[in-house]
């Protein structure tokens, strides 16, 4: 994992002493709140609902224990007793006090985290593929871009006043876990003829205005990187749209320019930066890759895991759902879902931080990812141990079988905390959660993504959902607005809206309709939602949601 | 004809805690809806506004919120300030359970 260098910690404890004498005078009055605003932004610090929200940065996604123990020991101290993992790898406390804030940012600097550039008009936390170093399917570890990408990107001067947010994911495999195409800047790393670059997408993400991602650049060699985005992130600051906020991400900059415009101005910033950058950040990105070595994989026979496999049953359902490939043999890479049925997804107790963090510490190499799906993974642990971790993970309520699955969903906070949102999502994933576990259906039903916005701004990603639900506000009244079709892999799509909306009541009969459906549809067991919708569109599941009528009207 | 004034409570989010805080009519803020001033004079209620919208040194974020003249004082016509006087549907966290 990277460490900090002494520049690191002098940055950190400066940028956390002026934020604190910055608070002070907000609670004085000496500042008001449209100057202390846009500070506040800078550090992290959203006003929610009922409370302030401090978001803190999770770097791609990677946690030790000893960060791990401090969010829990955090949560216990300055708020309710639990943090709210996100889709873009960062935590969210909902409940600090506005005065504590600085004391819980000092709290976060003794283990290497902090909370700048997690809001506001600057380049945000760059995620990565919550499986990086540990996939069986990767090309390499994209870690050590990501953080090279931070270092650049942090307080970078050009860049603190951007015409809105902008968002950076990498991934190192061919298949995205990392939602590469729905971010401003996606990044794959690939290699053509034996030379190590990526392949840069511009301009996806969902919103108000959601797009799938383009190709900039096919293949840009990796010393090439930084200036590569330096003048990608130039262009969109001269030409993104500040007079409208719905207009201002770069993905509106690329579809009212064209990408062939964006192209040529890119590379022809690029033309002049090129020379300025003399290789000091490919020292660096050396010397960073250092930190992400791959943990010494001991070779031992799975026995303990073969028996417990054959014998338990609970076992069985869980390491066939929540296991995936490792690179190194005798190696799986597990899955903790922090989405028990009926839980709010993407929650984790102090208490349950604390068990996750000291199995990682017994059992896997001391490492913890967060996913952009709210779960927690460990990405390295020996197969023979996985029957001592799951019965640790039961006794705290970790070892819900569900990852991939229809209770696997990802939901915003919407209205129960959110300031801008246009109605709730969580009590809808609860209740969805509730009923197909009580329905015993989950396992027959396969592999499905809901996600859940509670609006337009859509970051539950409803749009790339198999299934996406929408809350809106129809005259004061919660409607649910549903889309199918959505995808967040490699293959990326926008789902299709089925028609008018469903009231909170209506919403979770609605699916499961529309899941009724589909298991009397697909054509096998193995063809999931996603492709029985493909195979045969909307009509059939139009007809499951809203009778045979809307049949003859769209005829 | 002009369309008649729903009436309204001045509300914000206090600056130190970030709850919810209603104005009363003693213009102290309250964080007990019941205890609002209903404002049902719409000239009033903007001068009000404009005067408590000065108070950056106590809270954050003053608007008005439409509401409906109840048994105990001032409730909620729509569901977003029906959340703000209760709390999250998630967890007995927020006002329901200062006051519980
Ligand atoms: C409650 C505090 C939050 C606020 C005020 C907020 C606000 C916003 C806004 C305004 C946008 C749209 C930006 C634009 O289109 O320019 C957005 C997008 C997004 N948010 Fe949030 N959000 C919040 C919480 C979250 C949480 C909890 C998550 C993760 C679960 C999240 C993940 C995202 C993502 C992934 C997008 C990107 C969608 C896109 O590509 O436009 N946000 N957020
Ligand atoms: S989608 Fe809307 S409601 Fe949900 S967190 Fe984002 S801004 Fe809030």
């Amino acid at each position: 994992m990277y460490k900090y260098n002494d520049f690191d910690t002098a940055f950190i404890t400066e940028r956390n002493r002026q934020f604190r004498a910055q608070v002070e005078r907000r609670l004085s009055g000496a500042l008001t709140e449209d100057e202390f605003k846009p500070l506040r932004l800078m550090n992290g610090v959203y006003l929610q609902l009922h409370a302030y929200m401090l978001r803190v940065a999770i770097p791609y996604g990677t946690l030790n224990s000893h960060q791990m123990h401090k969010l829990a020991d955090i949560a216990d101290r300055w708020d309710q007793g639990y943090g709210h993992f996100t889709t873009r790898q960062n935590i969210q406390f909902n409940w600090p006090k506005l005065g504590d804030i600085p004391d819980i940012l000092d709290a976060l600097a003794e283990v290497e985290m902090h909370a700048i550039q997690t809001s506001g008009n600057t380049i945000r936390n760059v995620t990565a593929d919550h499986f990086a170093g540990a996939a069986a399917d990767e090309i390499a570890d994209p870690r050590p871009v990501a953080e090279l990408i931070r270092q650049w990107s942090t307080d970078h001067p050009e860049f603190q006043f951007l015409p809105r947010k902008f968002k950076i994911a990498v991934t190192g495999s061919p298949n995205d876990r990392a939602v590469t195409k729905a971010h401003d800047i996606g990044l794959r790393m690939i290699e053509r003829d034996g030379e190590a670059g990526f392949e840069v997408i511009v301009g996806g993400g969902l919103g108000r205005t959601p797009m799938v991602g383009k190709v900039l650049r096919d293949f840009l060699p990796q010393a090439d990187l930084l200036p590569y985005l330096e003048a990608t992130v130039s262009v969109w600051n001269i030409l993104g749209r500040r007079d409208n906020k719905y207009k201002s991400r770069i993905k509106i900059t690329v579809h009212e320019n064209g990408i062939e415009e964006i192209q040529r101005l890119t590379e022809a910033r690029f033309a002049e930066i090129r020379p300025l950058f003399s290789g000091v950040d490919q020292e660096m990105l050396a010397e960073i890759k250092g930190h992400f070595a791959a943990p010494s994989f001991a070779t031992r026979d799975t026995d303990a895991f073969d028996r417990a496999y054959d014998t338990d049953p609970v076992f069985r359902s869980w390491a066939d759902t929540n296991l995936s490939e490792h690179r190194a043999e005798g190696y799986a890479i597990a899955q903790i879902s922090v989405k028990a049925h009926g839980q709010t997804p993407g929650d984790a107790s102090s208490e349950q931080m604390r068990v996750m963090a000291d199995i990682a510490r017994e059992f896997g190499h001391d490492e913890l990812r967060i996913s952009h799906e709210q779960n927690v993974v460990l990405p390295h642990v020996h197969k023979s141990d996985l029957p001592d971790i799951h019965a640790r993970l039961k006794t705290h309520g970790l070892a819900t079988a569900n990852i991939g699955k229809i209770s696997d969903i990802i939901a915003c906070p919407g209205m129960d905390y959110c300031a801008l949102a246009t109605a709730r999502s969580i009590p809808i994933a609860q209740e969805i959660a509730t009923r197909f576990d009580d329905l015993k259906l989950e396992h027959e039903i396969g592999d499905l993504k809901i996600k859940i916005s509670g609006c337009i701004n859509a970051c539950g990603h409803h749009h790339v959902g198999h299934i996406g639900i929408l809350g809106l506000d129809r005259a004061g009244v919660e409607t649910y607005q549903i889309t199918l079709g959505g995808d967040h892999t490699e293959t990326a799509a926008i789902g299709t809206r089925t028609g008018p909306g469903f009231g909170e009541h209506e919403i979770v009969p609605a699916i499961e309709r529309l899941v009724e459906a589909y298991l009397k549809l697909r054509d096998s067991k193995e063809e999931t939602f996603l492709q029985t919708y493909t195979r045969l569109g909307m009509a059939p599941f139009k007809v499951a949601l809203y009778g045979e009528d809307t049949r003859i009207k769209a005829a | 004809m002009p369309k008649a004034f729903t009436p309204k409570v001045i509300t914000a989010n206090h600056l130190a805690e970030g709850d919810v805080v209603y104005l009363t009519s003693g213009d102290e803020w309250t964080r007990d809806l019941s205890q609002a001033d209903l404002l049902t004079d719409e000239a009033i209620a903007e001068a009000r506004l404009v005067e408590a919208s000065t108070q950056h040194h106590l809270v954050v974020g003053v608007y008005l919120a439409d509401m409906k003249a109840g048994e105990n004082g001032p409730e909620p016509v729509h569901f977003r300030e029906e959340f703000r006087r209760r709390g999250p549907s998630n967890y007995f966290h927020g006002k329901q359970a200062a006051t519980a």
